[in-house]
């Protein structure tokens, strides 16, 4: 696939545009966790399990508000563990209702049981992860290593950059995980402290608008009720796990398809939202690329711009969706470019050249494509635990993208930790 | 707000469903919602005691099971002994599957997203998922005080679907596969039995319904069940179940040894309502002196399981026995005492 197919129309241009909602959007000086309390509370969600822990709960604070208000009716039930809270509402879940849970590094990993039969179940719970370090060593700030744990699991995840796209993503990401063509559980990851406390001004959808875009969840003949008394999970062992993987594993295949095609809805509807998988930046013609997730884009962004003004041909990429993997998206964004930088907010100890996730992983989205398009691909550790990811950095770490590129001084199979005392 | 909304509107499904009790075993319902389909051993008494959970919850009801014997011999995919829609759930979280289904529940019912009815919830666990890992859940569970919803600890004293190891409920002294006994150590399980249904009493006072129960009598189990179901609110209830894989004796002799358990004083049956403790049946008998305890040995030699005890050990399960009715604030069920 080109990247023509993936592209999204701009609503203006096209002439299936066709704007259902009045549009009307209240613009908010709003954190990434208030903007996610929003989208929970447009979404009418019914059941919301909330659990202590940094930097996540603040989104719990400002639902909990919105129900003492009265602007909000759910069931929300704090529980005693995040193993409960993800419990609860995975049954929750599976009678009927929407759900909407969240969680932090090791809290994320304590209901990490919960984690995995939930989307072995196939039931459509949309989580919040503000990301963080797993401590110890005791960390609040940023690393993306704990919701990157469910990749293998049948979740789908993705990383989010500003207030406004963690607002947007809930109402997509709702669409698409109750798809019954789906029923897979979503991750919406925000960087801790940079998103989730992090102030912007964001437009906050009316509930019309929103009911325009996302249907009402529909579990249909799996829903759990004395009218369809059917037993979910039984005991099926080698005769029928295989099968039941499989399932899984064509659900996770399709969600590519209805994620364009929500994005597309949703462009029509709100007039943003952008490409789904990847957002290129200044990347028409990058001589080399560096690619990564979440808020550090945005000193990544000023970085190139900078550099651009020196003549220096850099773009980004910058990966939203990480499972489904893009791919081909990436394949195409990068095919042109003779170097690829990925920088990584994780870390795969003792992993292929002790790399980030994200750069291995794009090393094997891009093994398959043509030998005279193979970039070059090293990868950058930084920012981790929250430290700070400066534009001096990316500097730094484009000069040695660009050294690889001329085949100066530096192995492409190489990692480099970016800021980290010697 | 919302909570005038619910009451206005909706008293129809936020108030539990009314059970009356049967008053004899002529009066019981004769339909069955758990019956064939599941692969329990001959003579488990776990499974008999779904088969009364569900006869007496009765139709509209939702019943999820953690981890343990009544999930994994009971459910084999492409079969299924519930009548009633039945899911699994995982070892420690049945007080939060019961908790997560009836929140569900309540909200698409008070959004207008369901067709508005008091529906039965019932959680299952045995006493790995109940008195070991799963308890805080069972605690948090018996919190909520706005769901109604019954946790129904099935205890064989073992993870016996592991090949019976030890939990925090299995008794002092007994042979597992991780307790065997050997040359130099016969006894290699020191705890005593933990008292879970007293425990979880005492210490949510919101909630309105804690009770032991016993398979052998049927008629005070299918009652108990309903009342714990129709008094509102998260209830308790802890039966004890004879495992003949794990306790060793033949399969036709469970009921006997569910009965013997009552009449030597080792699992008093009774009921704590609103605060309020009842004894029942035999272990009432005994409580008011009426009828005099049996030997502990006539239940402990019984059992394969206690075949490695000698006379002391015997002695010791004794003495402790009778310190329950003796010393205990409230003989058979809570062993503080005044000051």
């Amino acid at each position: 696939m080109s990247a023509v197919d993936t592209a999204i129309p701009t609503p203006k241009k096209s002439p299936l545009d066709v704007v259902i909602a009045p549009r009307t959007e209240n613009e908010e000086l709003i954190s990434g966790s208030e903007a996610i309390a929003h989208a929970v509370r447009l979404a009418n969600v019914d059941v919301i399990t909330a659990y202590p822990i940094r930097p996540y709960d603040t989104v719990m604070q400002y639902v909990s508000k919105m129900i003492a208000d009265g602007d909000f009716d759910c069931e929300f039930i704090v529980a005693e563990s995040e193993h409960s809270q993800f419990e609860i509402v995975k049954h929750a879940s599976a009678v009927g209702a929407r759900v909407f849970a969240g969680s932090s590094g090791v809290g994320w990993f304590y209901a990490f049981e919960a984690l995995a039969v939930t989307a072995g179940l196939r039931l459509p719970m949309v989580a919040m992860v503000g990301n963080r370090a797993l401590d110890d060593p005791g960390a609040f700030g940023v690393e993306h290593n704990d919701a990157l744990a469910v990749r293998d699991l049948g979740w789908m995840l993705c990383w989010v950059s500003t207030a406004q796209e963690a607002l947007d993503t809930a109402l997509i990401a709702y669409r698409v995980a109750e798809d019954p063509r789906i029923f897979l559980p979503c991750a919406i990851s925000c960087d801790g402290a940079f998103l989730t406390h992090s102030q912007s001004i964001v437009k906050v959808p009316s509930q019309a608008m929103v009911d325009s875009f996302l249907p009402r969840y529909d579990r249909g003949d799996k829903r759990l009720h004395p009218d369809n008394p059917i037993t979910i999970a039984p005991q099926v062992n080698e005769d029928w796990l295989m099968e039941m993987r499989r399932q899984s594993d064509e659900a996770a295949r399709r969600a590519s398809d209805v994620l364009i095609e929500a994005y597309r809805d949703f462009n029509a509807k709100f007039g943003r939202g952008g490409e789904p998988f990847i957002e290129r930046y200044m990347m028409d013609d990058a001589e080399v690329a560096l690619v990564g997730m979440g808020t550090m884009a945005m000193p990544v962004k000023v970085a190139v711009r900078k550099m651009r003004e020196q003549g220096k041909k850099v773009g980004f990429v910058r990966v939203r969706w990480f499972r489904p993997f893009p791919t081909r998206e990436l394949q195409d964004a990068l095919a042109d470019v003779h170097a690829v930088g990925v920088i990584d907010r994780d870390f795969s100890f003792g992993s292929a050249f002790f790399s980030g996730v994200l750069a291995n992983e794009l090393r094997s989205a891009l093994y398959p494509a043509k030998k005279k398009n193979q970039p070059k691909i090293l990868s950058f550790i930084a920012g981790l635990g929250g430290r700070e990811v400066s534009t001096g950095n990316v500097m730094k770490m484009t000069k040695t993208v660009f050294d690889a590129a001329n085949g100066v001084g530096t192995d492409a199979q190489d990692t480099y930790w970016i800021g980290a005392r010697e | 707000m919302q909570e005038a909304k619910e009451q206005a509107s909706a008293r129809d499904f936020t108030s539990p469903q009314v059970l009356e009790p049967w008053t004899g075993i002529k009066k019981v319902a004769h339909e069955e919602y758990y019956t064939s389909g599941h692969r329990t051993c001959q003579g488990c008494e776990s499974a008999q005691m779904m088969r009364l959970l569900a006869k007496a919850a009765g139709p509209r009801t939702i019943v999820v099971g953690a981890t343990g014997c009544m999930y994994v011999a009971n459910t084999t995919y492409y079969s299924t002994p519930w009548v009633l829609p039945w899911m699994h759930t995982q070892l420690g979280s049945a007080g939060s599957a019961a908790t997560g289904t009836a929140a569900g529940l309540r909200a698409l019912m008070r959004k207008g997203k369901m067709d508005k009815e008091p529906i039965n919830v019932i959680a299952v666990c045995g006493d790995g998922g109940g008195a070991d890992m799963g308890l805080s859940a069972i605690s948090a569970a018996l919190q909520h005080t706005q769901y109604n919803l019954l946790v129904m600890l099935y205890d064989n004293e073992s993870y016996a679907n592991t090949d019976i190891q030890i939990s925090g409920s299995s008794p002092y002294g007994v042979n597992t596969s991780f307790s065997p006994p050997g040359k130099l150590h016969r006894i290699m399980h020191k705890h005593w039995k933990k008292n879970t249904a007293p425990m979880l009493a005492v210490g949510h006072p919101d909630c309105r319904y804690v009770a032991t129960v016993v398979a052998s009598n049927a008629v005070d189990t299918l009652n108990k069940v309903r009342r714990a179901l129709s008094i509102g609110g998260p209830t308790f209830l802890h039966s004890l179940n004879p495992c003949p894989k794990g306790w060793d004796y033949d399969p036709k002799y469970s009921q006997q040894i569910g009965e013997l358990a009552v009449e030597t004083g080792i699992w008093p049956l009774y009921e704590i309502e609103d605060r309020k403790l009842k004894m029942y049946g035999k272990s009432q008998h005994i409580a008011s002196g009426v009828v005099k305890r049996k030997p502990v040995s006539e239940y402990l030699l019984r059992q394969g399981r206690f075949a490695h005890f000698t006379q002391e050990d015997i002695a010791r399960v004794q003495a402790r026995t009778d310190e329950m009715w003796e010393k205990w604030f409230l003989p058979g069920v809570i062993a503080l005492s005044g000051a």
